[in-house]
């Protein structure tokens, strides 16, 4: 479980970017962390890896205050995707960047070698397992940050705004990876600002605006909710959108989804006919 | 300019300390000792590793002590002059003394992409400690290979920075004339004209002591074991 109480940080020199959160994310959920730029989302899940440490209150990894832990120890259990794989790719091959965190997590050379095979083999990353990470596609380079988290099989994972510069199909490929992700038991949070993305995955949403939660619901609830996404400056879901202005002709508002919008529609055809 | 000659010129450690010493009311002046200070935190590590590369490979310890003198007394006379002039004025005053406007552009678009690199440095090492690596342990040079992981995303990144800058001026129109108008023309002021002139003074005072005047030395009788008697240097 992942909790924070009375959650407050500030980089050195600047105003409180947290001034309070407090929440739970109990094991196996998936969350979908979001917000307007600068709302302190990003800074939020670097406290659960202990990347930042609290100016003020409390942050829990499965009960372990994050304080009396490190970065090492506590990223066995919280793995965190950084946004722009660049960041981190150096390695000769992709397969020695897999290798990377494992040796540091102290596995044994056959244990690297087969959990990293597993992982290329998963994420359709093996024909490039001896290229150099530098020539791939920027979508393959997000892969293969991707795997190299994912290998060492971190409970809870942090994806940070994972569609940035995916194409459809690509997008398509990431939510069903995601949801198969936590399928398997593992926590999923992810930073985005993709309403439409989060509308088909339908996670709970803790909505943020400046350094507070000003929403902690489903999918149904936030993404219908006008006033405040206008708060946390996002727009409606265009199926949402769509659903909002025909609800006087007897369509369901809270639908945001493309599946639920069809049947609502076909049922509403069929009630015509 | 005159304080980054004299530490070029010396290597007497009390010259040094002097050289050191006549900074310091600038940095007061500039009020921005807490700045002054973190920027002098930064080059700790590579201090101590100028002292004992010179001590290690045959140099005495006065040697040594100068030696890192210097390269401090360089980096605070760089901090200071990065930390009091903007990358714009820079950029002008460039420009406006005929230097090429591509070569004054490249140093200030330098300049001003140390803030940016800074904060990629960050967030390589957040990247790579998230994948647990540990900086701060295992023997000294265990500790050097752990920045490998650091240095070749941020090097690789700031390549792809340099060619995306690149063509989006080239987009831009970079270059498309010779007679750039700036819209700001610099004119020198009674103490621009005292700065010039105490830089003078100073070069000139640095270059007369060198040759002219014997400077006292120190001798701490400190040597390092001969480990590596094939490097041994006659300082």
């Amino acid at each position: 479980m992942i909790e924070t109480e009375g959650l407050k940080f500030a980089y050195p020199g600047s105003p409180e970017v947290l001034r309070g959160i407090d929440l739970k994310i109990t094991d196996g959920e998936f969350v979908a962390i979001m917000g307007e730029n600068g709302a302190g989302k990003t800074t939020l899940v670097k406290t659960f890896n202990g990347l930042l440490m609290p100016s003020a209150g409390t942050v829990r990894i499965d009960g372990v205050d994050t304080r009396d832990s490190s970065v090492a120890k506590l990223s066995r259990d919280v793995g965190l995707v950084f946004q722009n794989p660049d960041h981190q790719l150096f390695s000769e091959t992709v397969r020695e960047e897999l290798a990377f965190s494992l040796r540091n997590f102290g596995y044994e050379e056959d244990t690297i070698d087969r959990r990293a095979a597993s992982i290329l083999e998963t994420l359709d990353l093996a024909r490039y397992a001896e290229s150099s990470p530098f020539v791939l596609s920027g979508g393959e380079r997000k892969r293969v940050a991707l795997a190299a988290v994912l290998v060492w099989n971190p409970k809870h994972i942090i994806l940070d705004e994972p569609t940035i510069g995916q194409d459809y199909q690509q997008k398509d490929r990431l939510r069903n990876f995601i949801i198969q992700l936590n399928a398997q038991g593992k926590t999923v949070i992810v930073i985005t600002h993709d309403v439409e993305f989060v509308a088909e995955c339908k996670p709970r949403i803790i909505l943020l605006s400046r350094g507070l939660v000003i929403g902690d619901r489903s999918s149904e609830d936030i993404l219908t909710d006008g006033a405040l996404l206008d708060r946390a400056s996002l727009t409606r879901p265009q199926i949402g959108a769509l659903m909002h202005e025909l609800k006087d002709r007897g369509l369901p508002e809270r639908t945001i989804d493309v599946y639920s919008a069809e049947q609502a529609i076909l049922r509403a055809l069929g009630r015509k006919e | 300019m005159g304080i980054f000659t004299a530490a070029l010129l010396f290597s007497n450690i009390y010259a040094l300390i002097v050289v050191f010493l006549v900074q310091l009311p600038i940095v007061a002046a500039s009020k921005s000792w807490k700045k002054w200070a973190g920027s002098m935190r930064a080059g700790v590590l590579l201090a101590v590793l100028i002292f004992v590369m010179n001590f290690v490979f045959g140099s005495t310890f006065v040697f040594s002590a100068a030696m890192t003198l210097r390269f401090v007394t360089l980096m605070s006379t760089f901090s200071l002059f990065f930390m009091t002039t903007s990358p714009d004025d820079l950029g002008l005053a460039l420009e406006q003394t005929h230097v090429p406007y591509t070569l004054s552009f490249t140093f200030t678009t330098a300049v001003r992409l140390v803030p940016t690199m800074a904060l990629d440095a960050q967030t390589v090492i957040d990247a790579q400690r998230s994948r647990g690596l540990e900086l701060d342990t295992g023997n000294f040079m265990k500790r050097i290979r752990n920045y490998i992981p650091i240095l070749i995303p941020l090097i690789v990144s700031a390549i792809r920075r340099s060619i995306e800058l690149a063509e989006a001026l080239e987009s831009r129109g970079f270059g498309a004339s010779p007679n750039r108008q700036p819209l700001i023309v610099l004119r020198m002021k009674a103490t621009d004209y005292l700065v010039v002139i105490s830089t003078v003074l100073m070069i000139i005072l640095a270059v007369y002591v060198y040759l002219y005047v014997p400077l006292p030395t120190l001798d701490i009788p400190i040597e390092m074991p001969k480990i590596f008697p094939w490097f041994q240097l006659s300082i």
